[in-house]
């Protein structure tokens, strides 16, 4: 839910970054976190485990500029990948204006990318949301790896509806912003026709 | 997009006035009335030091889990928390399903005094709330969004 505030003159939208455990969704956020100059971001917050797992979500706030006089401020969610958090995820979803669904691109892993884009399906049908009218974009993470399933396989079960989809490698930032602007874009796209 | 939440300067205004007045009748460190998305709305009293946008994120977080919870329990909401520190003390109460109100306090004041006047407040909350819904689906009130045009968006992305 996109709160537009004309008293301050700022529209904030949430975005949240969906998918499997270990798939590389809070290192998206790292990137983002590290690369941004100090006055568009505010601080980053992990809820994690002793173990670095995300155990809740993390948080990112981004200004990203003015659109006719309004300041347009992004709030990146992660939600906590691993199957049992699934009250977790349900509850970050709330409010959501755009998800990037981040695929894990190792053979192994093409299971759990299933298994992870199937429950953000349901997650966002229990919320009144449809992937087929929400904005979101696809990312296939850690390309660098020699056991990464070939893109036209990934495609094949991620992203159905065909919509965007960016090859990264996060840790390197190789993809990053290219998918957050996809996403913003897409996310204010739908917030003006809806306006 | 539905349920778009949208804050207008009347309103906002009187939002502040009310969080100036709870913060006055508490004796509060500081009041914050956070969207349940966790979108900070208005503050009152010592804020400067405060991480705002953190602080409000996760005390929207902690009234999602609490939430959460409260189904489980096959309980509609617990409309209140409250968290005891050594020097701050926090109270965080829902106001018409919609907002969270937050309420900083120390050993200057009380949960009992707290909770008295978050009662009041609420009342003029869930008011003004309820007068900022009607207008913004009302068709007379502006929109910045029809006005943005592709161009505009595509230029915050250009540097």
């Amino acid at each position: 839910m996109s709160f537009i505030n004309y008293a301050q003159r700022e529209i904030n939208c949430k975005i949240v970054y969906y998918g499997p455990g270990l798939c590389g969704k809070t290192t998206n956020l790292q990137y983002i976190y590290n690369k941004t100059n100090p006055e568009a971001k505010g601080k980053m917050i992990s809820l994690a485990t002793e173990t670095e797992r995300t155990l809740f979500f993390d948080f990112l706030p981004l200004s990203l500029g003015e659109i006719r006089g309004f300041r347009t401020r992004f709030h990146l969610y992660t939600v906590p990948g691993q199957v049992f958090y699934d009250a977790s995820r349900k509850l970050i979803l709330k409010g959501v204006d755009g998800v990037v669904f981040v695929a894990d691109s190792q053979i192994e892993r093409m299971e759990a990318n299933i298994e992870s884009f199937e429950n953000l399906r349901d997650n966002l049908q229990e919320q009144g949301y449809s992937l087929d009218k929400i904005p979101y974009v696809v990312q296939y993470n850690k390309r660098d790896l020699p056991n990464a399933a070939p893109i036209t396989e990934l495609e094949e079960v991620c992203n159905p509806k065909r919509v965007a989809s960016f090859e990264a490698v996060a840790t390197k930032g190789v993809g990053v912003f290219d998918t957050l602007k996809a996403v913003a874009k897409l996310v204010l796209t739908e917030l003006k026709r809806g306006g | 997009m539905t349920n778009q939440l949208v804050m207008y300067e009347e309103e906002l205004q009187q939002i502040n006035t009310v969080c100036e007045q709870l913060h006055r009748d508490s004796n509060g460190k500081a009041v914050l009335v956070i969207d349940k998305n966790g979108q900070p709305i208005a503050t009152a009293g010592e804020v400067d030091a405060l991480d705002v946008t953190s602080l409000s994120s996760l005390t929207a977080g902690n009234v999602a889990a609490t939430g959460g919870i409260a189904s489980l329990l096959a309980e509609k909401e617990f409309a209140g928390q409250f968290h005891e520190g050594e020097k701050t003390n926090v109270h965080i109460s829902i106001v018409a399903g919609r907002v969270i109100l937050v309420v900083l306090f120390d050993g200057r004041s009380s949960l009992g005094l707290v909770r008295l006047r978050v009662k009041r407040a609420s009342v003029e909350l869930a008011r003004i709330l309820d007068d900022l819904v009607r207008k913004s689906q009302s068709a007379a009130a502006p929109s910045i969004l029809a006005e943005i045009t592709d161009d505009d968006i595509e230029n915050l992305f250009n540097d």
